[in-house]
């Protein structure tokens, strides 16, 4: 102690402090928000996998994202984002990006779900990040009633509470999430695509992720318990229709009592 | 009056029971005097007079639709958990208000498609409204002696829009709760009073546990008696001034022609009463409107999006998504004695319906200040023959349209693939230049049709038959209309400005200086109706045999 007191007046000893404080807030800063964070594994993938997706990845992905996926100007780096980024983007065909633009659009998927997995595999390989989920957790068999909770709090501000989609600034979306796949749901909502925040374990756990995805898969099967849902836009589409359908029906039937025969 | 007839004629005694019943009846109620003074009554007959008529009918409509679901809702705020079929709700915590809309919805017979006919019939019900007052605004049909009724119709409008929203926040589910919460920022941002208000009616803090009440006693209660007060009246000044007739031959302010009420008329409007019914009854269906399932029961946390009010709240909706919070450095909110004014929630809300309605409400003496014209008018106009009042109405048509659009602002971007923002910043454009454009183009159209009007009833329509001429000539032969409608292109009124004249005092008043300043933009753009004399020149042009050839042939145009 004696040694430490004595050299506290060095003039070497703020630097150290402020190192020293920096170290430790940081290393706990990486350690909490890494706790939360969805469980990596990169264990499923065979050597050969990784090797595979190392030529797809330099041969379609490179040009934006880098050698050895380190970013450019034209794309973020994609060490660390994991296996699940990589299944999200491409198997949903939004990545290889169509154009640059506010937000990728999804279309018809460009690689097949092996080419997918040797991608994933490659990603997953240059740093620790979300891993694909697990089967249990998309199974569809959670409670709706929870998982509807959960969305209404935390999705329904952009995804609209029927999940229609919605509109957000700038030529930005959200999308509607009928026909979404719930490993694509679940993906999407641990790695945070696009626009979308990331909701890691701690603000929904995999559980509460388990309901979302079961209510969402619920009110796509139910359907509209009241006919024709009108897009389930609310009440714009609802004015428009009165406006175009009901009233016009009803001006036909003026224009038709009111001719006269002649 | 029929007690007396009957007074005078004792001798009659009906042979039938039935008949027995009627006389006793008659005589007590005078039913034979009503029905003699009503079924002669004349409506005349066309499509656009016809939406007062659906608009009266989908009151009915809401009124049968309405009691049945007063069955079963239950207007408390009081908190339980969701115990009905709709699973994706199943034990839920909420209000027993949306609680019994969703029980309405899945566990009553035949409830969802009540629900859905009484919505339905309530946004047809302001639609069919605000047409009814188009056409009647776009034809003139507001002035002398019917400004007073113009006065009833725009307060059955406010009232219809205060039902609506009324019964739009009854389900207490996200969707009407964040539509209460806006009414709730509205309320606030009025100066001085807001909160007061807003606690008063709220019973507290928003959202409080007795607004659901309140707005439901609104709604089944003292709404619709004041619609009922106020169609009442409305009629009543139908009957007393008679209906207005669009312009043809033989008709005049003095006069209506049409058919009377009994008894084809009553019976065509009865089936139409029918068919509206059918009508909302086929679209409640088949179509779904407000699902409140999806919604979820209130919370004034989440917001989701597309959240929007009914369509007839939508322009103020949508006035409020235009208004920037601030420009550059330009902050709309000040703090004075320590009240908060915020005036980019305040001018939004209620300006532009403020300027809106009360132009409206005034519009039947704006312009006969202008004109000074105190005559009767049942006789209507053809939109294209006041272009003036046209080129105002469409004026006014298009900011409230551009301020309704906005309303849908997200929508618009998402379903066109365009960025919110743009659309917000032309919408704000349009905010300002758009009833300007309207204006200009609307007036140049009625003006253009005028001219055109002139055109064919000096010359004639066109046949589309090219004839060439013994010396080589080609024209295309042109034919005369008949005078059914020739009457229709000639027959109205074409006022001149009028200048400022002297009061009694012999002093032009700067008022009306300003008048005649005014008449002068109303009525300087004129094309006059084309005259006897030219029509009588005009028709020396042609080749006898030519028109006397065309005229043997029936004209369809």
């Amino acid at each position: 102690m004696k040694a430490l007191s004595q050299k506290r007046r060095h003039p070497l000893a703020a630097i150290a402090l402020l190192l020293m404080g920096l170290l430790v807030t940081g290393g706990l800063y990486a350690v909490a928000t890494t706790v939360n964070e969805a469980k990596a594994s990169t264990t499923s993938y065979s050597a050969n996998d990784t090797a595979e997706g190392e030529k797809l990845f330099a041969a379609n992905c490179a040009t934006c994202h880098g050698m050895g996926a380190s970013g450019t100007q034209d794309g973020p780096s994609l060490v660390g984002v994991g296996a699940a980024a990589v299944d999200f983007q491409v198997g949903t065909g939004r990545m290889p990006m169509q154009m640059n633009g506010p937000q990728a659009y999804k279309k018809p998927a460009q690689f097949n779900d092996e080419q997918t997995h040797q991608l994933s595999a490659y990603v997953a390989s240059l740093g620790a990040g979300p891993a694909i989920p697990e089967e249990h957790l998309l199974d569809g068999q959670g409670n709706a009633a929870e998982g509807g909770e959960l969305f209404r709090v935390n999705c329904a501000m952009c995804h609209n509470a029927a999940a229609a989609g919605g509109a957000l600034t700038r030529g930005k979306f959200a999308p509607a999430l009928a026909d979404v796949s719930a490993k694509h749901i679940y993906e999407a909502m641990v790695t945070g695509p696009q626009n979308m925040p990331v909701f890691s374990d701690a603000n929904v756990s995999p559980e509460g992720k388990r309901d979302i995805i079961t209510f969402l898969k619920q009110i796509e099967a139910n359907g509209s318990p009241g006919g024709a849902d009108l897009g389930a836009l609310g009440p714009v589409s609802e004015g428009l229709f009165v406006w175009v359908a009901g009233l016009g029906v009803i001006i036909a039937f003026t224009i038709w009592l009111t001719s006269r025969t002649s | 009056m029929s007690a007396s007839s009957t007074a005078k004629a004792p001798a009659f005694v009906a042979t039938t029971k039935a008949g027995r019943i009627t006389d006793f009846v008659d005589a007590r109620v005078g039913g034979s005097g009503i029905l003699r003074e009503f079924g002669r009554k004349v409506f005349p007959d066309h499509w656009s007079f016809m939406f007062g008529e659906v608009a009266l009918y989908s009151f009915v409509i809401l009124l049968l639709s309405g009691t049945f679901l007063t069955f079963f809702f239950d207007p408390s705020m009081a908190e339980t958990h969701y115990d009905g079929s709709y699973i994706p709700l199943q034990n839920v915590e909420m209000s027993v208000a949306y609680s019994s809309s969703l029980d309405i919805t899945f566990d009553v017979r035949g409830g969802l498609f009540m629900r859905q006919v009484h919505h339905w019939s309530a946004l047809l019900f302001v639609a069919s409204i605000a047409v009814h007052m188009l056409r009647v605004f776009f034809t003139g049909a507001f002035r002398k002696p019917r400004e007073m009724n113009w006065v009833v119709g725009g307060v059955l409008l406010i009232l219809a829009m205060a039902a609506g929203f009324t019964g739009y926040s009854l389900p207490d589910d996200l969707l009407s709760g964040n539509g209460l919460r806006i009414i709730d920022g509205v309320i606030k941002s009025i100066p001085v009073i807001g909160t007061y208000t807003s606690f008063f009616l709220f019973g507290g803090e928003f959202p409080g546990t007795a607004v659901i009440g309140r707005l439901y006693m609104l709604h089944i209660l003292l709404v619709p008696a004041l619609i009922l007060l106020m169609i009442v009246l409305h009629l009543f000044m139908v009957v007393v001034h008679k209906h207005t007739q669009y312009p043809g031959p033989g008709r005049n302010d003095g006069n209506v022609v049409g058919y009377p009420l009994g008894p084809v008329y009553a019976a065509k409007a009865g089936g139409f009463f029918f068919i509206v019914f059918g009508v909302v009854a086929l679209m409640a269906a088949f179509f779904t409107i407000n699902p409140i399932w999806n919604y979820g029961p209130y919370d004034p946390s989440p917001v989701s999006a597309g959240t929007q009010p009914d369509w007839y709240i939508g322009f103020v909706d949508g006035a409020l998504r235009l208004m920037p919070g601030v420009i550059g450095d330009f902050h709309f909110e000040y703090v004075i004695f320590g009240y908060t004014l915020t005036l980019n929630v305040l001018l939004p809300a209620l300006v532009p319906a403020g300027i809106l309605f009360t132009i409206m409400f005034m519009y039947p003496w704006i312009e006969s200040w202008i004109t000074k014209d105190n005559r009767e008018h049942h006789v209507l106009d053809r939109p294209r023959n006041a272009p003036t009042r046209t080129a105002i109405g469409v004026a006014g048509f298009v900011w409230y349209c551009v301020m309704w659009a906005a309303a849908g602002s997200d929508l618009i971007a998402t379903h066109f693939h365009v960025s919110l923002n743009d659309v917000t910043y032309w919408l704000r454009t349009l905010f300002f230049i758009g009833p300007v454009i309207a204006y200009i183009v609307a007036k140049r159209v009625a003006l253009a049709l005028q001219r055109k009007d002139r055109e064919i009833a000096l010359h004639g329509r066109e046949t589309g038959r090219i004839v060439r001429l013994p010396h080589g000539e080609f024209i295309e032969v042109h034919a005369p209309l008949d005078e059914y409608k020739r009457y229709k292109l000639v027959g109205f009124e074409s006022p001149v400005p009028l200048p400022a004249v002297p009061n009694d005092h012999g002093i032009v008043t700067r008022k009306e200086k300003q008048r005649a300043f005014l008449s002068r933009w109303f009525f300087e753009d004129r094309v006059a109706p084309a005259t006897p004399a030219e029509l009588e020149a005009a028709h020396g042009h042609h080749a006898p045999a030519v028109e006397a050839a065309e005229e043997s042939k029936s004209l369809s145009h």
